[in-house]
């Protein structure tokens, strides 16, 4: 096994809000290692952005209430200091936004923005070092003409080629994790790919490992290697990507797999969708957060309703699953599914 | 760039032009008879008519207005031979109840007023923009609450009042000040802080308000853009990121608001140099208003008029230097 670069354990995050507790969060562990993809996978509020959030030491602790740990440069970021997690920002982790229009700084022409970045952590570098550096990285997440771009301001460039600026940003000091948070949604089809490309060369290049947090399935199955599933900030289900597409184990990824549009179901008429709405996050529903819309959760005798399930090794596919059901259940739920 | 600053320079210029215009147009079309306001008691309609040839009352408007610019660019005489007179230029015309050019009064009550706005904008700058980041960094806390009532009361003040609340407290009841009368600096620096102190706390409390609410609003709504976010994932340390992420954005449309306002006040801070007897170009307007003393009104009309104008002008070329997306344009 390769070294592992990030390590949650049982976290939980809430927010007190006017109207209640907020459980954003609710005790997830995962592992990342070196090189690695981990797709996260979730509807909106389902815990996803704010997990980002807390493993970069972006959330606020005054206004946040949160335990378990997150080991990540030999730190654990939940208890250590300002300054030292600001040494890890950017060189351990760096992070990229879901909407480059406006994740750059409207004010500074871009190659500063990739300089400062790089000056962050090489303080000693000369003003002329850190140029030839954010050429270097122009040029390597693939912007035309970099000695030209360099000196022009974000409002100058399309939103591709602003994430390509933002990933340059993040990848400049070699980070050891890169979290990308949906980077692609708010872009165009044809250039999601591109940039999707263009991370998964860069990670061959820097070795970095990645988190993709993601709403769509379509991209976890093209660069994950783990997925993880959640859901009112919980793990569903926690799968290699071939097995999580071939044999999935929750009944929640049945439904999301039943809700993408693949080139097999497409001329069968209505899309699945999965009934009822997420849970509101103040007043979780007792025992599993998803059976009020479980299509099992009726035959299961209140289990589901009383009792939260644990996650579970299922042996036969090696996936992890938090569900009542028996592993023979699970392992027929992928029968039905269509998928490509 | 370049572009950029002729045109703005070039549209200010159109707009000082229409000022003049339509000030002067509401000077000639006023029912008082100018001609008929220059000897009081002592005219007779010879008198009058004689007064109205030698200020050219007795010209179309046109030609008045012509000459008026004429004034203002070269200077202008009024009447021939013994009863000659001349305003040097910019000359902006003969006030007949004061006796003198009307640039020579503006010239004399200007460094009053421009003392009162300079020592009251640092002021209210220092305070409002100080207090406004102080407000949103400790938002929701004691600081922010406390900031925010005081703020409301300053704000609720009319100025008269707050200006005669400052004088009975500093002059009448602790006797800390001198009532104010104004020295010019260069003369009794200390003496001509002493004067102005009280005006400059009364613009300061009744501004500042505004500056606060506009700093803490523009910061608070900064620090949710991502790329504050992108900045402090970066690693950057937390002063940085609001020296050069948040205030730099936050401060933009706070350098607009200032800049007119500051226009303004040059133009003759009415009520405060009214409560404090000082003799600056608010006083002048106020006194020409009473006394139906045009000229003076078109005069100081024009120059307030000008003063927001260049500053607007000012703040435009400012917004083309830090805001590279007002400068290029793709």
């Amino acid at each position: 096994m390769s070294e592992l670069v990030l390590q949650v354990k049982d976290l939980k995050v809430a927010f007190s809000t006017v109207d209640g507790v907020v459980q954003a969060v609710n005790g997830i562990s995962f592992d990342v290692r070196k090189g690695q993809t981990l797709g996260i996978v979730g509807e909106s509020g389902s815990g996803k952005s704010v997990t980002a959030s807390a493993i970069m030491g972006l959330t606020n602790r005054k206004s946040a209430d949160m335990s378990g740990s997150i080991l990540l440069g030999g730190l654990d970021v939940l208890t250590a200091q300002e300054r030292e997690i600001r040494a890890l920002r950017g060189r351990e982790a760096a992070m990229v936004f879901q909407d480059p229009m406006s994740a750059l700084n409207p004010y500074y022409t871009v190659g500063k923005q990739i300089a400062e970045a790089y000056e962050v952590h090489h303080p000693k570098t000369s003003k002329k070092e850190r140029r030839l550096i954010a050429l270097d990285m122009l040029a390597k997440v693939g912007l035309p003409k970099p000695s030209e771009c360099i000196d022009e301001y974000p409002h100058q460039f399309s939103g591709g080629m602003r994430q390509r600026i933002v990933i340059a940003i993040a990848l400049v000091n070699n980070p050891r994790l890169l979290i990308a948070d949906e980077p692609t949604t708010a872009l165009d089809v044809t250039v999601q790919a591109q940039i999707l490309d263009l991370m998964m060369n860069l990670q061959q290049e820097f070795g970095s490992a990645i988190i993709l947090i993601t709403h769509d399935l379509g991209v976890v199955a093209e660069v994950a290697d783990e997925v993880m599933v959640m859901y009112a900030g919980q793990t569903m289900e926690s799968s290699k990507v071939q097995t999580l597409f071939d044999t999935p184990s929750h009944p929640y990824t049945r439904g999301l797999l039943g809700s993408v549009r693949s080139l097999d179901n497409s001329e069968r008429g209505a899309l699945h969708t999965i009934a009822g709405n997420p849970p509101s996050m103040i007043s979780l529903p007792g025992g599993c957060p998803f059976h009020p819309r479980c299509e099992f959760s009726a035959s299961m005798n209140g289990l589901c309703a009383t009792v939260q399930p644990t996650l579970r090794v299922l042996p036969a596919t090696g996936s992890e699953s938090a569900c009542h059901l028996n592993d023979d259940q699970l392992l027929s739920l992928g029968l039905g599914v269509n998928h490509d | 760039m370049i572009a950029y600053l002729t045109r703005r320079i070039l549209f200010a210029g159109v707009l000082l032009l229409a000022v003049s215009l339509f000030t002067f147009l509401i000077f000639t079309v006023l029912p008082t008879d100018p001609a008929a306001l220059t000897c009081g008691k002592a005219c007779t309609p010879d008198r009058i008519e004689a007064n109205r040839t030698r200020l050219g009352y007795d010209q179309p408007v046109t030609t008045q207005y012509v000459r008026f610019l004429k004034g203002i660019v070269g200077g202008r005489t009024y009447g021939e031979g013994q009863g000659e007179f001349t305003c040097g230029a910019p000359s902006l015309g003969y006030s007949f109840s004061q006796k003198d050019c009307v640039t020579s009064l503006i010239a004399r009550t200007l460094p009053v007023t421009a003392s009162i706005a300079f020592g009251g904008f640092a002021l209210w700058i220092i305070f409002g923009i100080g207090l406004g980041m102080v407000s949103a960094l400790k938002r929701g806390r004691w600081p922010d609450r406390l900031i925010s009532v005081v703020s409301v009361v300053g704000l609720s003040f009319p100025t008269f009042f707050l200006a005669l609340l400052l004088l009975f407290i500093f002059v009448i009841w602790t006797q800390i000040l001198p009532f104010p009368s104004y020295v010019s600096p260069t003369e009794d620096f200390f003496g001509w802080c002493q004067a102005l102190i009280l005006p400059w706390l009364t613009i300061t409390i009744i501004s500042a308000p505004y500056y606060i609410r506009l700093t803490r609003f523009g910061m608070l709504e900064t620090m949710n853009e991502d790329y504050v976010r992108l900045g402090i994932a970066k690693g950057l340390k937390r002063w940085t990121v609001l020296r050069k992420y948040v205030l730099r954005s936050a401060l933009i449309p706070i350098v607009t608001v200032a800049g007119l306002d500051f226009g303004v006040t040059l133009g003759g801070a009415v009520f405060t140099e009214s409560v404090f007897s000082l003799p600056g170009m608010g006083r002048l307007s106020i006194k020409a208003v009473s006394d139906s003393d045009l000229p003076v009104l078109v005069g100081t009309t024009l120059v307030a008029g000008t003063f927001i104008v260049v500053f607007n002008l000012l703040t435009d070329i400012f917004y083309g230097f830090v805001d590279p997306r007002v400068r290029i344009h793709k």
